[in-house]
């Protein structure tokens, strides 16, 4: 947290006097911690006390509780999907490149400058898409039908990460240009795949397309749902970048002019180091968005992380009255742990590259 | 119902376009594997076993006709498919079968512009009971409160199956089939229904499933069939064929196991038709004549596979029941091969 998004010292008082000051306080206070102490018992005697952690399927019939042993029995395929078992280490490997390579970049930034992140971030993924396809000489095909779990999940998200950044860009300058074609292009755009559910656009991708496209050509599944999904997020993205470029006060530019900075200076140098800064909290919520959204390829036949737990829960020896929910709160445990790291990540950019403005 | 008569038209404009296409098995062959749709997921009809492999009914389907085309039953590509999307990716062309549970009604039939080859599992809405309440049949039900989910024809075939019989009854329905499961665990009602087929599968999940009887009972007819685009009929003939194939095979004792050896041993005149040791009926389907070989060695005969997925080897242990060779006190009937 920054001092800046501190309340205001003046209304500050003790957290006990706020809690209990007055009747009216102490009574929400009490109520309110009643009722979260009946939904952490329930979660914890589900999650924990009541739920089986070894043996098998009969363990879990035995129980209320959580059926954890499915999880275990599972987690191979929740992770890799139904990736071949020998290869099994370039989807891991796919999955860390892309966040590694962000790192490293980030680490030596020094040194390798502007140029070491576009690398970082132009290498990681197309390096991640190679690796669990493979390249039919190094390394055997792996067809995409195969792929699945949370490596489908997160190379999904990556995509839609690392393509909505420099279209979501593109599209807020475009927008707020002066010259009426691009930005009624941008304009367009944007309102069309904001105004539109992302099932919507995954359903027509997968389902719709291939009935209008001329017979024979196929596009493969996955390609045709990366496609949708990274055009999708641009839009958001653009949107959100937009208000980051609007808190840049505009004589910042005439300052620019003033110094004989040229568009392409004033736009690197001083108006989007400024305006990406404000816009990362809405950078960071679009992107835990977007990773939530990824579940949504499910409707489109791709078995991401949710999708493949979702198949696994449907195995008739695993057949238990818990395992459903099992699964879920797996998922939502996976899946917030995620959505956290980016909010860490997020936040600590905002600690480092605010360091300037304080 | 505007909009359903909207999407109809569409689909039937589809099926002219899509008349013009290359024979479905000329394709299937160039591509090297058969697109078969399944669904995301359903107990002994299509869901991974351990080790994340496709495994079910509806799938080991799908590759006794990839077998009888290759010889190789792993040459399926098994594209999983909602319900809303089934219809849809068959007529595109996406997928060349559909084994997807998928129930033969007039509807389905008649307006979408795909065929059903005929039935693979007769289906329909099964009762569960406690066993301390002695109850032999349906028709002893009178007054009792009905476990079931909501938005399904499931609750609709309760209220008629009561209301064609004046008796009378509750319906205690829920969001989801393991809700309502949970309510009648808990006694909330007498009486739990779903499909006979997921009936067994939602017993397995009860602490004490024995103390709990399926009703021989089924109050709705659902027969489960695969589908194939309606503008091939050589396409059809294949998959119809396969699956009378696997039926036939049953019912004249030919196994995974003894397959090859029955083909060139001095067998059953019906036998020899059936595996190609006689006659020229795989020709007509563009196939080889030991086309039935090729799938019955791949995945077992009809009650092989059954039993494998459903029945006593699987976990769900589903009673053939309507599903027994029409000569064993069952319905399941396959024209013969000659």
């Amino acid at each position: 947290m920054t001092r800046a998004d501190a309340p205001p010292p003046s209304l500050a008082t003790s957290p006990s006097r706020r809690l209990l000051g007055r009747a009216v306080n102490a009574a929400v206070t009490l109520a309110l911690g009643v009722a979260l102490a009946i939904a952490a018992y329930g979660a914890l005697s589900f999650l924990v006390f009541g739920a089986a952690w070894s043996g098998d399927v009969s363990a879990c019939r035995a129980t209320d509780g959580a059926c954890w042993p499915f999880v275990a029995a599972k987690l191979k395929q929740f992770v890799f999907g139904r990736y071949p078992d020998d290869e099994l280490w370039r989807a891991a490997l796919a999955m860390l490149l892309p966040p590694a390579l962000l790192l490293a970049a980030f680490l030596a930034r020094r040194r390798v400058g502007l140029g070491g992140f576009a690398a970082a971030v132009l290498l990681g993924l197309p390096l991640s898409f190679l690796l669990v396809a493979g390249d039919g000489a190094l390394l055997a095909p792996v067809p995409t039908e195969a792929w699945g779990g949370l490596t489908l999940t997160l190379l999904v998200s990556y995509t839609g990460i690392a393509a909505s950044l420099p279209f979501g860009i593109v599209l807020a300058l475009m927008r707020r240009s002066s010259w009426p074609v691009p930005r009624w292009l941008a304009i367009c755009f944007i309102e069309f795949w904001r105004g539109v559910p992302l099932v919507t656009v995954l359903f027509m991708a997968a389902v719709m397309l291939p009935l209008f496209l001329p017979e024979g050509t196929s596009v493969d599944k996955l390609a045709r749902a990366l496609f949708a999904i990274a055009v999708f997020a641009s839009a958001y993205m653009a949107e959100v970048i937009r208000g980051g470029l609007q808190s840049v006060p505009e004589n910042q530019v005439t300052a620019g002019r003033a110094l004989g900075l040229g568009y392409s200076q004033i736009l690197a140098l001083i108006i989007l180091p400024q305006a990406i800064r404000s816009a990362l909290p809405g950078i960071a919520g679009t992107f835990i968005g977007l990773l939530k959204d990824t579940t949504l390829v499910l409707v489109i036949g791709l078995f991401d992380f949710l999708g493949m737990i979702q198949l696994a829960a449907a195995d008739p020896a695993w057949s238990a009255s818990t395992t459903t929910l099992t699964g879920y709160a797996f998922a939502a445990l996976v899946f917030w742990s995620l959505c956290y790291a980016i909010a860490l990540v997020s936040a600590y950019l905002e600690r480092v590259t605010a360091v300037g403005r304080r | 119902m505007k909009r359903q008569g909207i999407l109809y038209c569409a689909l039937a404009l589809l099926f002219f376009c899509a008349g013009a296409r290359a024979g479905t098995l000329d394709e299937v062959k160039a591509r090297g594997k058969l697109n078969c749709g399944v669904t995301q997921g359903l107990a002994g009809f299509s869901s991974t076993d351990a080790s994340g492999n496709w495994a079910g009914l509806d799938v080991d389907f799908c590759r006794a006709v990839a077998a009888a085309i290759f010889d190789d039953p792993s040459k399926v590509n098994f594209v999983p498919l909602s319900s809303k999307q089934r219809f849809t990716a068959l007529q595109s062309g996406e997928i060349d079968v559909l084994s997807r549970v998928s129930t033969w009604t007039m509807q389905n039939d008649t307006a979408l512009g795909v065929n059903f080859v005929g039935v693979i599992y007769h289906d329909g809405q099964g009762l569960m009971v406690r066993k301390k309440l002695e109850v032999q049949s349906a028709l002893e039900l009178s007054g009792a409160e009905v476990c079931t989910n909501t938005g399904t024809t499931t609750e609709l075939n309760i209220a008629d199956f009561f209301r064609s019989r004046s008796m009378p009854y509750k319906i205690v329905a829920f969001e989801k089939s393991d809700e309502a499961l949970k309510a009648y665990e808990a006694e909330r009602c007498d009486v739990y229904s779903t499909d006979a087929s997921s009936l067994s599968a939602q017993r397995v999940k009860l602490a004490q499933s024995e103390d709990h009887v399926i009703l021989p009972d089924l109050i709705s007819k659902e027969p489960l069939a695969p589908a194939v685009r309606q503008n091939d009929p050589q396409w059809e003939s294949l998959v119809r064929w396969t699956l009378f194939a696997l039926i036939n095979a049953e019912e004249l004792a030919v196994t995974k196991a003894n397959a090859d050896k029955l083909s060139r041993a001095d067998a059953a005149p019906g036998v020899r038709r059936l595996l190609g040791a006689e006659g020229d009926y795989g020709r007509a389907i563009g196939l080889d004549n030991d086309w039935a070989l090729k799938a019955i060695r791949a995945v077992g005969n009809y009650g092989e596979i059954f039993d494998r997925n459903l029945g006593q080897q699987s976990p769900l242990k589903i009673d053939r029941g309507l599903n027994r060779l029409w000569n064993n006190g069952g319905i399941l009937f396959a024209p013969p091969v000659r």
